[in-house]
């Protein structure tokens, strides 16, 4: 199927939103969401590691793992395509480590090129590398636009289209969340539901709130 | 402790899912049918007991391999180590699954690589396996891995009974039931765990006061 980019945007942002309805990142957005200041800092920091981690795995599942034209064997050593060995099933591990790695490097990176970044995002990042955002982000991408076939430049942008507006989406709803719950913190819960039971049912709320934008025609 | 209470202490006790709140993701997004939750289950069990045994048995080698020195240098890329561990089993329950339940296989989609980031595995690894023998760890894998899978049949078991009115695609309520869809919708489990959570903190309450 092919997507438009606004089509794209307004589906990762708001009808698949990545935590109200694909599930994904539930851990930082249940354990970040206390106060206001760490849900923008963790949500930038996710938006920020989500897009690079797309553009890097995408590419070495371009280059090195699909038996493609694109393939280095095919491109650098010359190997026919037919011959070229399916590395496909590597993904889950070669993704995993590249993450990992990434955000380290990431980490490195900014504490030395811009120390006030360092300073907002700083603490978030080694959160991120087991957060399932980031891997599953880069494992849809795969799975909806590279083995749908589309063209090489359009599989990549809508990847990185794709990256980038699912982390705004987490960053909007862990903002939402952080502000119900900082509201939440004097309200007269039951004793039984304070804390962890009372936000599962807040989130199960603006689910619901999110659900209508199902309703939404983008096509 | 004795191995079975290595075992016990994973289904209620320090159930991964209600009690130490972790492995949210998969719970919550593959409980819309018993059918799936029993397939996710297996499937991280066979992760969390493979790995449980790997690295104990990796970190009893190094131990009696390594000088002090080498020990202290792999401590610091103990959790990388882990992590390959972990992938490569996923790797195989990937492949086995496409090959013999495809029908699971695809109803659980993006979810079962996903098992890498689950952080109930990596916690076991990290926080048992690589200080006790292989047995306990063993145990304690299957212990984890039963809690978690029965965690995901009880939320499961109120999302399809309510939301289609059937178990394990047995109607129940008869033909005249008009199903609540909102249940099998994300929002249903987000409504569901919220309230088992509530309600275990309830029974917690009054077991003390009593």
């Amino acid at each position: 199927m092919e997507y438009g980019i606004f089509q794209l945007i307004i589906l990762s942002i708001f009808i698949n939103n990545f935590v109200l309805s694909r599930f994904l990142g539930l851990c930082p957005y249940m354990g970040v969401s206390k106060q206001l200041d760490s849900a923008i800092g963790m949500g930038m920091a996710v938006t920020f590691v989500m897009t690079i981690a797309s553009m890097v795995t995408w590419l070495l599942y371009n280059f090195f793992l699909a038996p493609t034209f694109q393939s280095v064997f095919y491109l650098v050593f010359n190997v026919p395509v037919q011959n070229i060995p399916d590395l496909t099933f590597l993904r889950t591990i070669v993704f995993i480590l590249v993450i990992a790695s990434l955000v380290q490097f990431i980490e490195m990176y900014i504490q030395k090129a811009s120390p006030t970044l360092y300073k907002a995002l700083g603490i978030y990042l080694p959160l991120i590398t087991t957060n399932c955002a980031i891997l599953g982000v880069a494992v849809l991408n795969i799975d909806m636009f590279f083995k749908a076939g589309l063209p090489l430049h359009n599989s990549f942008i809508n990847t990185l289209v794709q990256a980038f507006a699912s982390g705004i989406g987490f960053t909007l709803v862990l903002v939402l969340m952080a502000g119900i719950r900082e509201k939440l913190e004097l309200a007269n819960v039951p004793k039984p539901f304070r804390g962890l039971p009372i936000a599962f049912i807040v989130a199960g709320l603006m689910s619901i709130a999110f659900l209508g934008f199902a309703g939404m025609n983008v096509e | 402790m004795s191995l079975s209470a290595e075992f016990i202490k994973g289904i209620y006790k320090e159930n991964p899912v209600f009690r130490l709140a972790l492995g949210l993701c998969p719970t919550l997004a593959v409980s819309t049918s018993i059918s799936n939750a029993i397939g996710m289950g297996a499937a991280t069990t066979f992760v969390l007991v493979s790995s449980n045994t790997i690295v104990s048995v990796l970190i009893f080698i190094l131990a009696k391999v390594l000088s002090e020195e080498g020990q202290k240098s792999v401590n610091k890329i103990r959790i990388p180590m882990f992590i390959v561990v972990i992938a490569s089993f996923v790797t195989i329950v990937e492949m086995v699954m496409s090959a013999y339940f495809p029908a699971l296989s695809e109803s659980l989609g993006i979810f079962i690589p996903l098992i890498v980031v689950n952080c109930i595995i990596l916690g076991r690894a990290e926080g048992f396996a690589s200080k006790n023998s292989i047995l306990p760890s063993i145990m304690d894998g299957i212990g984890m891995g039963i809690g978690f899978t029965l965690a995901l049949i009880a939320i499961a078991f109120l999302r399809e009974l309510l939301g289609s009115g059937a178990i394990l695609g047995a109607n129940i309520f008869g033909a005249d039931y008009k199903p609540v869809l909102l249940m099998i919708l994300p929002p249903g489990a987000f409504l569901v765990i919220g309230i088992y959570l509530g309600a275990l903190n309830w029974l917690d309450s009054r077991k003390k006061h009593s």
